[in-house]
């Protein structure tokens, strides 16, 4: 008996596991109360402050999409905040041609920002290309995490 | 930062010495195709004329020896294998001496403290077989300091003499010197000579800074700097280790590169999301646009004449080369093999360019002519990017990264023909090399 008991708490385990992974970029409806919602740090952890592109590409698919909608609404919501946004390339290009592969992206969030809302004076951007990677295998595991935009919001701008 | 300074500003007098019968001499080794059998070659210690310069004189030699090997071209019959001494620099050599290890060419040389404090290494060429004296005996002198580029400068004319074309070994390397792990990498600029020797930092580690170029004159350096958070483009000078920002230059610019005349550069600038080719006048600041396609177009690099410019772009739907007139205008694709071609960098003697290239996965350096004919992929590996054209056109500095999270660059050098491969110690990490002309 006791065994079984065990595995359904391993199993019941794994559920919550798997639904709070989804939590942190599934919006405005979070349920984390660790930060005010006017706070960078919700907007980090719950909004979602980036969002990850195929290969060589800067086009927003549908999840970035939807993590993009989200970015906009809690910007809207929270005037006082400016975003720099950072454009990423993985380690699998040359370093010019990330860098402007990196501004790509950047603008891509750019102008989808603006197109939701949010006054173009409060958005500014820089590439990084392939300087910072946040993960540093050498798979595509690591590649698909580092093929990102990431929108830094603070008070007063970043510059 | 002070004996850096006075290396940069030296200038070594070169004094023909004694006069002997010159010979146009029949040794010679072709290095067009690259070359599969080294020359043998001796280079018995340099005489030490004074005490004070004993030590100095095998110190001589021996960087001498390194250059000529390195090179890949000439093969050292080393000193356990003569049978002669060389104990005065003046006397008669006897060629028998040398012909019985089957030495081809016969370097002989000496040391001598001057009066005025400098320090003179002479030396002289000969052909074994031939038995004649190639050329004139040369004499260089500068300070003791500086006993490095003199040893440099003996082996260029040595390399020159023997191959018909200029060397390459009295000359530096300003790159970017990175360490820390890979997540959070510290860069630097830094300077060293060709073979890594006399390393010296030029920035501190404050800002993120990428693809330090050196002018033509050597005396400056273009490069790309985040310290005000945006990457822009900077001119350092070497001699004050000053810097300032091209700062008319809106938003985000990056990949500069020299005008073979020093006096205007190419760069791109990222607007809007998209990166064109502008050239700008170092000194006053004027731009010109040179592309203006939606598509990125950077990594621009002129021609020895200044007339043209070789870029990549992804207009046709992945990065490939493209050749355009100085004055931008319509571009012609010079790539055309499979995968992805970026980095194009021009050969100083105008007949190649040399570029990195994607494929499957792999990263190369390779060479092809400027209509994208005779292409030659000389390096494979994970990651290798970023060639520099050594000074006589016959050899590319590169960087390689290794794979993996504890994967970093590392300097390596390859000649033309995709022979010698040799990595170049640095202090720590390198990336981005970018190698002057010869100095003067």
């Amino acid at each position: 008996m006791s065994i079984k008991i065990t595995s359904l708490a391993i199993a019941l385990a794994f559920g919550l596991a798997a639904c709070t992974s989804i939590v942190p970029n599934s919006g405005l409806n979070s349920t984390d109360q660790t930060f005010p919602q006017d706070s960078p740090e919700f907007f980090q952890a719950s909004v979602g402050d980036r969002i990850w592109f195929d290969v060589d590409q800067a086009t927003l698919n549908s999840e970035a999409q939807s993590i993009l909608n989200a970015q906009a609404a809690w910007l809207l919501q929270n005037a006082e905040f400016q975003t720099l946004i950072e454009g990423h390339a993985d380690e699998q290009g040359t370093r010019e041609y990330n860098l402007a592969l990196g501004a790509r992206r950047a603008n891509a969030v750019q102008e989808y920002l603006i197109s939701k809302g949010v006054a173009q004076n409060r958005l500014s951007v820089v590439t990084y290309g392939k300087e910072r990677p946040v993960e540093i295998c050498s798979t595509e595991a690591c590649w698909s995490k580092n093929r990102r935009a990431v929108s830094v919001v603070s008070v007063g701008g970043n510059s | 930062m002070k004996s850096f300074l006075v290396a940069l500003t030296l200038s070594l007098g070169i004094i023909a010495g004694p006069t002997l019968a010159q010979s146009t001499g029949p040794l010679k080794i072709e290095i067009t195709e690259g070359v599969i059998e080294p020359m043998p070659f001796a280079a018995p210690a340099f005489v030490a004329e004074s005490a004070a310069v004993g030590g100095l004189a095998e110190q001589i030699t021996a960087v001498v020896i390194a250059d000529l090997v390195g090179s890949g071209i000439f093969r050292e019959v080393p000193a356990r294998a003569h049978v002669a001494v060389i104990t005065n620099f003046d006397s008669p050599v006897q060629f028998s001496d040398w012909k019985v290890i089957n030495v081809q060419a016969l370097i002989t040389g000496a040391v001598t403290m001057r009066g005025d404090g400098q320090i003179a290494v002479k030396f002289r060429l000969f052909d074994v077989f031939a038995e004649n004296q190639m050329g004139e005996g040369l004499q260089f002198a500068g300070k003791r300091d500086d006993w490095r580029r003199m040893a440099h400068k003996v082996s260029d004319a040595v390399y020159s003499r023997l191959t018909g074309e200029s060397g390459y070994f009295d000359s530096r390397v300003v790159f970017v010197a990175e360490r820390g792990p890979k997540g959070q990498r510290q860069k630097r600029l830094a300077i060293m000579d060709y073979d890594g020797e006399n390393y010296q930092n030029l920035t501190g580690e404050n800002a993120i800074v990428l693809s330090p170029r050196f002018s033509p004159d050597g005396k400056q350096v273009l490069y790309t700097s985040y310290e005000t958070g945006l990457p822009r483009v900077y001119l350092l000078d070497l001699e004050t280790l000053r810097r300032r920002a091209l700062s008319d230059l809106p938003g985000m610019s990056f990949a500069p590169r020299w005008s073979p005349d020093g006096r205007t550069m190419l760069v791109s600038l990222s607007n809007g999301g998209n990166t064109d080719i502008y050239r700008v006048d170092v000194a006053s600041g004027a731009q010109n646009r040179l592309t203006s396609s939606p598509a990125i177009e950077t990594a621009p690099s002129f021609s020895p004449d200044g007339s043209r410019i070789v870029f990549e772009s992804d207009r046709a739907g992945s990065q490939q080369l493209y050749v355009m007139s100085a004055d931008g205008g319509e571009a012609k694709r010079i790539s055309f093999g499979a995968g992805r071609y970026g980095t194009p960098v021009w050969s100083p003697r105008g007949d190649l360019v040399a570029f990195t290239k994607i494929n499957k996965g792999r990263f190369h350096i390779g060479v092809m002519r400027l209509d994208g004919s005779e292409e030659r992929l000389l390096t494979a590996s994970f990651l290798d990017e970023g060639p520099t054209w050594a000074p006589n056109g016959r050899v590319l500095m590169f960087f390689r990264e290794s794979r993996g999270t504890n994967g970093a660059p590392q300097l390596y050098s390859v000649d033309i023909s995709g022979r010698n491969l040799k990595r170049i110690d640095t202090p720590n990490f390198g990336s981005d090399p970018s190698w002057s002309d010869l100095l003067q």
